[in-house]
């Protein structure tokens, strides 16, 4: 919890606007946006070493925005985001890195992209073994190593 | 106050472990530092839901970022390639794609052949039973006979093609290019207490399974059964030396960060391509005022990383994204020189087969190409499993301005002065990465994917640490003899990347460990006269 002591309220409601700016919720693909309670609480509890950049990334945006992005139509939203995308470097990578991470481990997100909600060790994967008469054209050609004198 | 011993290697890693097993059969009192410790494999990131956002942090590639208590600082500001590098019992083979390509025996002899750089001392015959004891040690799976590449005999079968494996075999054979299946570390039957690959998906920050080799489960156990120690958690600082001039031993910071004194009568570098210039650089005194082995001048510099061209698309197939390893096949299509194409020597191909969720979306957000808003779902899920990878690992030729040395103020946990890293892309790989990504392109196109995109050089690509304490036979143009020793110091010798006189267009791992072994076999047939 002393993640989330590190955002200011201010910062915590920013973070999730921007957050549902760049992933909405969508009913076509029955998936919640970015800014759902529960990834928003898994962002603010992993945040960690990256609590310093999202801060730096947020306060920037309160910059652009003269006041809480939060606090602005929507409109202005998109305006000050559109210039933070611009001019928000590593940070503004990182912000938006950490929306992702959470975001694509979430149950209902892999649920809809039909991936399994797992680790991927101890299960692992099947490969199918594939058509190796696709390697006869490269054997038949053959070829040489370049030889040394 | 620690025992002499006979034989003391710094560094767990590739070379280090290949040496230390190599020598165990001589009975020597043998000692190993290692600045890391003993992995556990219950907790790699594979073990986790978080596993991929593990990669952008505890697991990073870059020792920067991670920033591990067992990593060292490296100032690469001035580089547009980053250090990549893992510090532990296995090195970096605890952390890479486990690609095993050899250096062609054309590589030793670039000078004659091309009229670049300068010949190895030493040729690939000279290599090949260590080549194949390697293979052996660590467990490789491939399919012999490949027309284009050194002949290997792979103890296990190659990895399946899954689903990307043949997308990229039927672009190539569209375009009646070379490829075939990689040689790989990964294990595809069970082998020597190796359980087989499972396909955790991206196995390059370390094998959950195992299946994956690195030295802390291939070479290590043989090597301590056969009475080798290994001392874990101790940072070397500086080799010392007598008034003779020869390493008397080395200085350490221990687990607890106590300073410790440890003699021995040969002292062994096994540190990479940063880390063995950065000891070597650090162990200046009064008699080597310039740095230890260093008469030359030479310690640090001619520095080759491989810069990566990498260009990427997105088929409209499923391919294997994180169900598999990530590298199956490779191709030397653009291997040998062919000065038509405006640049000298050439580049291997490494494919990749896709990428996980995660990673998808934050490296093509990042790009440009998966949007912001209500198309980010439609576009995510055109993108996400779709993705395949040219990757042209382009041979680096030796420029001395590219080179390791201290940093004025930048220290690790121990205050011992961090390497720093100068480096620029030369105009000859320029031209080899512009064509590559033409290549990589017409492949990708033949493939039918959409959404192109480059990362050229891969920033974060500095995987492979060469060059910077060279072999040769003439002690004003090299570092080390052709069997490894330091001209300058004649217990004193050098196993990692360090040594290699140019790069070839592979990735150097199995080359660099046939490379130890082969040092550590001249050590034993000289031991008698192994100092004159």
């Amino acid at each position: 919890m002393i993640v989330e002591k590190s955002l200011t309220s201010a910062q915590r409601d920013d973070l999730r606007v921007i957050s549902g700016m760049m992933i909405p919720e969508s009913d076509e693909y029955k998936v919640p946006g970015a800014d759902d309670a529960t990834i928003q609480g898994d962002i603010l509890a992993t945040l960690g070493r990256d609590t310093r950049m999202v801060s730096t990334a947020l306060d920037h945006i309160a910059r652009l925005a003269g006041k809480s992005l939060a606090a602005l139509d929507e409109a202005k939203r998109e305006a000050v985001v559109t210039e933070f995308r611009a001019s928000g470097g590593a940070p503004a990578a990182v912000l938006a890195r950490v929306i992702l991470q959470c975001y694509y481990r979430d149950d209902r997100v892999l649920r809809s992209l039909g991936l399994e909600l797992r680790a991927p060790f101890p299960k692992g994967h099947v490969l199918p073994e594939g058509d190796w008469s696709l390697l006869d054209p490269v054997k038949a050609r053959g070829g040489s190593l370049r030889g040394t004198t | 106050m620690n025992q002499p011993v006979d034989v003391l290697i710094i560094g767990a890693g590739a070379s280090g472990a290949a040496v230390a097993y190599s020598l165990a059969e001589t009975k020597m009192h043998i000692l190993c530092l290692d600045q890391g410790g003993w992995m556990k494999q219950a907790e790699y990131p594979s073990t986790g839901r978080d596993w991929e956002a593990k990669f952008y942090g505890e697991w990073a590639t870059s020792p920067n970022i991670r920033g591990r208590p067992e990593d060292y600082p490296i100032n690469d500001d001035n580089s547009p390639i980053k250090v990549v590098n893992f510090n532990a019992v296995g090195g970096s083979t605890i952390m890479y794609t486990a690609h095993w390509p050899r250096l062609h025996p054309s590589d030793f002899k670039v000078k004659t052949l091309d009229g670049v750089a300068d010949d190895w001392p030493i040729d690939y015959d000279a290599l090949v039973p260590f080549f194949e004891e390697n293979d052996r040690m660590m467990g490789v799976s491939g399919l012999s006979g490949d027309p284009r590449s050194p002949l290997t005999h792979p103890p296990m079968p190659p990895q399946p093609l899954g689903l990307s494996g043949p997308l990229i075999g039927k672009a190539m054979n569209k375009l009646g290019w070379h490829w075939w299946p990689s040689d790989t570390t990964v294990a595809t039957t069970d082998y020597e207490g190796r359980a087989r690959c499972i396909n955790l998906g991206h196995c390059t920050p370390a094998c959950a399974q195992g299946a994956k080799a690195s030295t802390d489960i291939t070479y290590w156990p043989h090597a301590i059964r056969a009475g080798v120690e290994l001392r874990t958690h101790c940072r070397a600082r500086e080799i010392t030396t007598n008034e003779d001039g020869m390493a008397s031993g080395v200085i350490y910071y221990d687990k607890d960060g106590v300073e410790q004194f440890q003699g021995a009568e040969v002292v062994i570098i096994a540190c990479n391509g940063v880390g063995t210039p950065r000891l070597l650089l650090n162990s200046a005194s009064g008699k080597f005022p310039n740095g230890l082995a260093n008469s030359s001048g030479l310690v640090g510099k001619n520095l080759m990383f491989h810069p990566y061209a990498q260009i990427y698309g997105f088929v409209k197939e499923p391919t294997d994204s994180n169900r598999a390893p990530p590298t199956c096949l490779w191709s030397k299509e653009f291997y040998d020189t062919d000065l038509s194409r405006g640049f000298t020597r050439g580049y291997g191909i490494q494919f990749g087969r896709g990428a996980g969720p995660v990673f998808e979306a934050v490296a093509s957000e990042q790009k440009g190409i998966l949007p912001w808003g209500k198309d980010h779902h439609r576009v995510f899920r055109k993108l996400n499993g779709h993705r395949l990878y040219f990757s042209a690992i382009c041979e680096d030729l030796p420029e001395e301005h590219n080179r390791v040395t201290l940093d004025p103020v930048l220290k690790d946990g121990h205050g011992i002065p961090a390497p720093k890293v100068d480096y620029t892309i030369s105009e000859n790989s320029r031209k080899m990465m512009e064509h590559a990504l033409a290549h990589g392109r017409e492949f990708l196109e033949a493939a039918g994917a959409t959404d192109i995109c480059t990362n050229s050089p891969i920033p974060w690509g500095g995987w492979h640490l060469l060059g910077t304490a060279r072999m040769g036979t003439d002690p004003e143009r090299s570092v080390v003899n052709e069997w490894g020793r330091s001209h300058d110091v004649k217990n004193l010798f050098i196993v990692d990347g360090s040594v290699f006189v140019t790069s070839g267009g592979v990735n150097p791992t199995s080359t660099i460990q046939a490379i130890a072994l082969y040092v550590a076999d001249q050590m034993k047939s000289r031991l008698a006269n192994l100092f004159d």
